[in-house]
């Protein structure tokens, strides 16, 4: 038997009950919609991360104060990221003895309550030095960054981010020339910074900047009078092309590793991370997260595949008669296997394009009405499409099968 | 053209339940016959249809169709030898609901693996012979009456151009002139040179046949040539 021939006898035997091969379908339709929605939600999420990552700054390594690892010998293991092992010598020491990079942009890192008149806020400031706008693409809007000159004379200079500004003192244009006080102490605002648009915990425009020798001495945590930190919270690198990423990578970790008199890498008392590396630890996050999200919406694509199954028992047990009659004027037990199998695969497969419909329109409802990020991926309609073939193929092959091993002597006796 | 030899049917061989519903049959039936197979229920002519209907194969013994040997086929091959040589027409018609007059005459085509371009002119052909209203053919089946549907029937078991027609109690659904409309049609048919297998219970009906085999308990216990066949003349009825 030709396989359009099969194709049509198919296709006639679900028209003829529209409503039962439409409820069936509505199994497949949900469980492969929901598959697509729950993977463009994953996949939305997966790539504003990585955006976020990238507008950070273009080519950038991170160095970060890790705990030493050769603590697993025994003793009280600190907590990653806590330990306070690098300096501003450790910056220079990198500016001076690596190659191909730009800028090198040590940071301080802490929060503080901040005072204008008559508002408050609490927020991130951070010290850095001039090279921080460069390395992290600050545009100034108003007055000027921090400059060097500041950082050496450890001046009471502020630069306000766009959200912060606006915190403190409204939409109002003209902040620069205005004083805030952080611990006790009062900074002059000598510029303001263009928003990057961030949001959430990370909002890069929610930040004050001052001088890195100024947050050291008065805005260090534990802040007591005449007590300095010198140390730096993360020192960012700027190499000065993609290609040149691995090489600064390991000169960064060559030159730290020398400056603080270590030995091994393996007990290296620092981290030195590039973007690709946060964004695939990012990406693997998002990862597990849309695998989970993917897997419940898979449970109801099983419970789809087993409607189906049951349909096409149904429909077995019915035409049991028509089978046998097929098998007396000459259909081989291959015909109706493939007849069958055939209806159940044009069920899933009718259902999986109606559940990628549908799938892209709530994942696009979902931008529209909640403000979520979803990217309908290619690769997940089509992992979608298969899927749901599969499903018609594993689900209907058993029914097949019974109907083709019908006897037909015993089926055209069937009452 | 059609030789069964010493053919037997036991079911349930060497278990408890074992019967032997066909103890040994042997006759042959020419190309061209007319020949009814009687018997009250029970006497095994259901079972010789099914081996004479290539649905079934014989414990032992032969079974010579069309000068084939086929008492020992498998399924596959079974079915090969129905969509080729036999064409069934059954008590309760059997046509697909919800398909088109013509679909259904047109189904052992697609088995066949007919060009699709010859389908329809052999369908419209044999429902032409079984004597169907051309106005009908678009129909769908269930909604014609029993003796239209029979006919459509005779059609799909006309339309592979078979050696043999079997007809199962083919007037055992219908009222007396319908039946009648249909053995008359049979009979037209065999005038047209087709060998017909009739299997009946009832003497009246099995007396439109030109040869009578009477079957009782699994044996022939008798074989006749029928001398005063009734015959139908169907522009009278």
């Amino acid at each position: 038997m030709k396989i359009q021939d099969i194709f049509q006898e198919s296709y006639t035997a679900l028209t003829v009950n529209k409503a039962r091969s439409f409820l069936t379908m509505l199994g497949i339709i949900i469980g492969i919609g929901s598959v697509i929605a729950m993977i463009s939600i994953g996949t939305g999420a997966k790539d504003s991360i990585e955006s976020k990552i990238e507008s950070t700054g273009s080519n950038l390594i991170y160095v970060n104060p890790g705990m030493p690892s050769s603590s697993q010998s025994g003793g009280v293991s600190m907590a990653r990221g806590s330990a306070q092992t690098l300096t501003k010598e450790d910056a220079e020491a990198i500016t001076a003895g690596v190659l191909n990079i730009t800028a090198v942009s040590a940071e301080y890192s802490t929060r503080s309550q901040v005072t204008a008149t008559g508002t408050n806020t609490n927020t991130q400031i951070t010290g850095v030095t001039s090279a921080y706008a460069q390395v992290h693409s600050i545009t100034i809007v108003d007055g000027s960054f921090i400059t060097d000159q500041q950082v050496s004379s450890t001046s009471k200079v502020a630069v306000l981010g766009a959200t912060t500004s606006e915190d403190l003192f409204g939409e109002e244009v003209d902040v620069v020339g205005n004083t805030i006080r952080m611990n006790n102490v009062t900074f002059k605002i000598v510029g303001v910074a263009e928003s990057k648009g961030g949001s959430g915990i990370n909002n890069t425009d929610d930040m004050i900047y001052v001088p890195l020798s100024s947050a050291q001495q008065y805005l260090s945590r534990g802040f007591r009078p005449g007590s300095t930190s010198k140390t730096v919270s993360n020192i960012t690198v700027q190499a000065e092309s993609a290609e040149a990423m691995e090489q600064v990578q390991a000169d960064v970790t060559t030159v730290l590793l020398t400056a603080h008199g270590i030995a091994s890498a393996d007990s290296a008392d620092f981290t030195v991370m590039t973007q690709a590396d946060l964004v695939s630890t990012a990406s693997s996050i998002t990862t597990v997260f849309t695998t989970l999200l993917a897997a419940i919406a898979g449970i109801s694509l099983i419970v789809g595949g087993i409607g189906i199954m049951n349909m096409m028992l149904t429909t077995v047990t019915e035409r049991t008669r028509e089978i046998g009659l097929r098998k007396a004027i000459g259909a081989l037990a291959r015909d109706i296997n493939r007849q069958f199998l055939l209806e159940a695969v044009l069920l899933t497969v009718v259902g999986g394009i109606g559940g990628i419909v549908v799938g892209w329109l709530a994942s696009k409802a979902m931008t529209q009405f909640a403000s979520i990020t979803t990217q309908v991926s290619f690769s997940s309609v089509a992992l979608a499409f298969g899927v749901s073939m599969c499903i018609g193929v594993v689900f209907g092959y058993y029914p097949a099968y019974r109907a083709s091993k019908l006897n037909p002597i015993d089926a055209l006796r069937f009452e | 053209m059609i030789a069964c030899r010493d053919i037997k049917k036991i079911y349930n061989a060497g278990g408890a339940g074992e019967t032997e519903v066909l103890k040994g049959v042997s006759f042959t039936i020419k190309n061209g016959e007319f020949v009814a197979i009687m018997g009250p229920s029970g006497s095994g002519k259901s079972t010789l249809m099914h081996i004479l209907g290539a649905l079934d194969s014989p414990t032992s013994g032969i079974y010579k169709l069309d000068n084939q040997d086929v008492s020992k086929l498998s399924d596959d091959e079974l079915a090969k030898i129905r969509q080729q040589k036999i064409g069934f027409v059954f008590q309760s018609f059997n046509l697909l609901p919800r398909a088109t007059v013509l679909r259904n005459v047109m189904l052992p085509l697609f088995y066949g693996d007919v060009p699709e371009a010859e389908r329809e002119k052999r369908a419209q052909k044999a429902l032409e012979h079984a004597g169907l209203d051309k106005s009908k053919f678009l129909h769908l089946s269930n909604q014609l009456s029993g003796g239209q549907m029979q006919r459509v029937a005779i059609a799909r078991a006309l339309v592979n151009n078979p050696v043999l027609i079997l007809a199962d109690e083919p007037t055992g659904n219908l009222d007396t002139k319908t039946g009648n409309i249909v053995l008359g049609t049979f009979q037209q048919l065999n005038k047209q040179g087709k060998t017909i297998v009739l299997i009946t219970h009832e003497q009246g009906v099995a007396e439109y046949a030109e040869r009578i085999i009477y079957i009782r308990d699994g044996n022939i216990v008798k074989d006749v040539q029928n001398t005063d066949k009734r015959i139908i003349n169907l522009e009278a009825v």
